[in-house]
């Protein structure tokens, strides 16, 4: 049962292109905010520039993990390829899963009093 | 003569069996940096629950300093590469370079650790310390435990130049050099979601 993580013998144009990749990416978003602040938030709109930034570090997350780790390089059976996917659903779960009941939360209003009269109305109770 | 070939034959079994064992070695270590992955995800939901809970203070895109910070994600991106380099010299039994690629990562490691003091450092002399409001409680937590991590890894290197210089690039060494530049790697993969999560899109949100 084999499963490698640099233990291959690794190259210098892997890791060369690993940090030209990686520098480009970072200057991309970082350059990408900057003009977004210039132009006050209009290019690009604030929700299209989420979804940049978010794209913009998952390519990094992608590239880091095949040049620097060489996770692509691992042969059967991909223990570790399976470890980190798992972790990675688990992050999805957590992350997610913790905003999507926060914001719930927050819809629904909660001063003190609101939150009396949500459960007042929600429990049926009459006075 | 049988026995020059049952010799050989199992000299390259006993060789199949370390590179196994390293192969183990790796692997587990691997599963403890997945179980952190999980760590610093709880920690990443709760900047990003928190994150608007500024309690009348200062938000994120008031107090960063956007250039300050690209350099030290360029620091820490070119520390990862530099270990990768060590990785490679290890390989090629080159113990001078090997020396050298972790020195350059460990001032690097360093410089970055002490820009983040500095920036921690401000904030509280300011009155904008964890106690401030929410999302700074959750700020000093996320990029905290980040800078522990470093801290750790810090350690470890200044452990590993001892562990070279005593014993040189023996199987084990490589093995635990590998295990230093894997942790790296990984933190400066971390390192790329807290410069986009709470940095960009902190001064995106103003």
């Amino acid at each position: 049962m084999r499963t490698k993580l640099n233990t291959d013998k690794p190259n210098i144009t892997n890791y060369v292109m690993g940090y030209g990749l990686s520098l480009a990416l970072t200057l991309a978003a970082y350059s990408l905010i900057r003009i977004h602040l210039n132009s006050i938030h209009t290019i690009p709109s604030d929700s299209i520039l989420y979804y940049l930034l978010a794209v913009l570090a998952i390519v990094q997350l992608l590239v880091q993990l095949v040049f620097f780790i060489h996770l692509n390089r691992e042969t059967k059976p991909r223990l570790n390829i399976m470890v980190a996917l798992f972790a990675g659903l688990v992050v999805v779960v957590i992350v997610f899963g913790s905003l999507w009941i926060m914001s719930n939360l927050n819809n629904h209003g909660m001063t003190p009093d609101q939150t009396n009269n949500f459960i007042i109305k929600d429990e049926g109770i009459h006075y | 003569m049988n026995e020059d070939v049952l010799s050989v034959e199992s000299s390259v079994k006993s060789k199949q069996l370390e590179l196994a064992a390293d192969d183990k070695t790796i692997f587990g270590f691997w599963v403890y940096l997945m179980t952190d992955v999980v760590l610093f995800a709880t920690l990443f939901a709760t900047f990003a629950v928190l994150r608007n809970n500024s309690f009348g203070g200062p938000t994120g895109g008031q107090l960063f300093s956007l250039p300050y910070v690209l350099v030290e994600t360029l620091i820490l991106l070119t520390s990862s590469f530099t270990v990768g380099l060590a990785i490679l010299a290890a390989h090629q039994q080159s113990k001078a370079q090997v020396l050298f690629w972790f020195g350059v990562t460990f001032l690097l490691g360093l410089a970055f650790l002490s820009m983040e003091v500095s920036e921690f450092r401000h904030l509280v002399i300011d009155g904008n310390s964890w106690r401030r409001s929410g999302f700074l409680s959750a700020y000093f937590t996320l990029v905290g435990t980040h800078g522990l991590h470093i801290t750790v890894g810090l350690i470890w290197m200044a452990v590993s130049f001892g562990l070279i210089i005593k014993r040189g690039l023996g199987r084990a060494v490589i093995r635990r050099l590998t295990l230093l530049s894997l942790f790296w790697h990984f933190l400066d993969i971390i390192w790329i979601f807290i410069f986009t999560i709470v940095y960009l899109i902190g001064a995106a949100k103003g």
